[in-house]
């Protein structure tokens, strides 16, 4: 049983780690950092800090390492399980972003996970197909057409805002996300080059682009 | 022979059986008899209300049909109160997962929870197993209607139509020739022309109903049917593709039944 130390919960997400999300209308996109560091270090610039739960659905997940790979891998193989278990039933992107943010409340006040979460997936049986949903670590869960977590909210939301229309398709979405970083890029503290982005759609989850570590070669 | 291998739920016979499981069973032949059948636009239950004495007060709730969550419904044969923990389960089971998943629980699903529940009394504990059994009807996206029967090992599968309780082999076979042959193809000779159809066709809820009355006027062995004697449950979708479970009141049991008469008198007239 993991003991929380160091951080306490009310202290922000730490600075380093982003999460993008747009939702056109038949699919979603969503964009994280791909930092892994601490203190003075940088252990690696090319962590998929997407998860991907289920063959249409993904799950952008931000925070310290140690949460953030232990919350992913934990949902994720627990949505596996349920496949398993219930002979290929796949469970809707709704019933998992509220079995996730169901996970997220229990361990508030045990042990939280100090993670912010966005859950995308694509649905045949939804209007429109494509949903996204926003968590934080106290549990909050909210369905938005676009959205980020940490630090980047300040920058790229007022884009969004401005940018994001009903009905745009996957190629305009990928722009504006684009843009986001870009400005991230430009005018956070933080160097943040490298992103990571993924398309949930009718055919599944996918990698748009995947920046690499300078020790890849 | 048996006896030494009776008294245990928890221990095989030499034949490889375990007899407080079959013992169960027999419990339940007899109880009050219930009849389901699955409908093209939904699920139809009838029960026989068994009344053991006059004095007894009107029951405001009934004791054969409980509804577990707004798209299940089950009925019930054999102990009242055995079943009333099982209901209690499952209610709870699909209220959880409700609650964790903002879902409705897939019907198969809630099934088999209750079933696990029962089948760790024929391995562990030392306990009795429930003397009860179920017939699930319920609704979700994944398969439609669907209906389901448990026994007390645990055992549960899907059916069309099937019967439990007092008298269900006779039931069970009236339902063989009768579930699925539509009365107007059913005057149509088989030629080669016309092979008959593999595919045994669903009757109506409305249609689903006169069948199930008729079942339990054969497993009733003769007594005049009527509506303090049967509980007739149907359910279906509303326009908004809601679930609604509707017990018939006594009028209209009394259509049905009176329905079914005139059916079984013209038949056999060309």
């Amino acid at each position: 049983f993991s003991i929380q130390t160091i951080l306490t919960v009310s202290r922000h997400t730490l600075p380093n780690h982003i999460v993008v999300y747009f939702l056109p209308t038949d699919s979603v996109v969503i964009a994280t950092d791909q930092v892994n560091a601490r203190s003075i270090l940088m252990y690696q610039q090319n962590l998929d800090k997407i998860a991907e739960l289920s063959s249409h659905s993904a799950m952008g997940v931000s925070g310290p390492n140690c949460d953030l790979v232990n919350f992913s891998e934990y949902i994720s193989k627990n949505l596996a399980l349920y496949e398993l278990s219930n002979d290929g039933m796949k469970l809707s992107t709704h019933a998992q972003a509220n079995f996730c943010r169901g996970e997220l409340a229990k361990a508030l006040r045990k042990g939280p996970f100090q993670v912010n979460v966005i859950l995308g997936g694509y649905d045949e049986n939804v209007p429109n197909g494509g949903s996204l949903y926003i968590m934080d670590y106290l549990g909050s869960c909210h369905k938005v057409n676009y959205g980020a977590q940490g630090y980047a909210s300040n920058f790229t939301l007022s884009i969004m805002d401005r940018d994001w229309e009903e009905g745009m398709n996957e190629e305009q979405a990928v722009k504006i996300v684009e843009h986001c970083i870009r400005e991230l890029n430009m005018r956070f503290l933080l160097n943040q080059s490298n992103f990571i982005i993924k398309v949930v759609d009718k055919d599944g989850v996918r990698t748009v682009k995947a920046d690499s570590d300078p020790s890849d070669n | 022979m048996a006896r030494r291998y009776d008294s245990s739920t928890t221990t095989f016979s030499p034949e490889g059986r375990l007899h407080q499981v079959e013992y169960a069973i027999e419990a339940i032949n007899n109880a009050g008899t219930s009849v389901g059948i699955l409908a093209k636009d939904g699920v139809v239950m009838a029960s026989e209300k068994k009344v053991t004495s006059g004095l007894l007060a009107p029951a405001r709730t009934s004791e054969k049909t409980y509804k577990l969550c707004p798209h299940a419904t089950c009925t019930v044969a054999g102990l009242t109160a055995d079943a009333n923990i099982l209901i209690d389960q499952a209610r709870l089971r699909a209220g959880r997962y409700a609650y964790q998943y903002q879902e409705p629980i897939p019907i198969e699903n809630l099934v088999e929870h209750v079933c696990n529940y029962k089948q760790a009394y024929t391995q562990y504990g030392g306990l009795r197993p429930f003397g009860v059994a179920f017939l699930f009807a319920g609704y979700d996206i994944h398969h439609g209607f669907q209906l389901y029967q448990s026994d007390p090992s645990g055992n549960y599968s899907g059916w069309k139509a099937t019967v439990i309780g007092a008298n269900n082999q006779a039931g069970k076979s009236l339902l063989k020739t009768e579930y699925g042959s539509s009365s107007s193809s059913g005057d149509e000779m088989k030629t080669d022309e016309n092979p008959a159809k593999d595919e045994t066709e669903m009757p109506t809820t409305v249609e689903a109903l006169r069948l199930a009355v008729k079942v339990l006027n054969k497993t009733m062995d003769g007594a005049a049917a009527s509506p303090d004697k049967l509980e007739l449950f149907a359910m279906t979708l509303d326009e908004d593709g809601n679930c609604v479970h509707k017990i018939l009141n006594a009028k209209e049991v009394e259509a049905v039944i009176a329905e079914v008469e005139s059916e079984t008198a013209t038949a056999g007239d060309s």
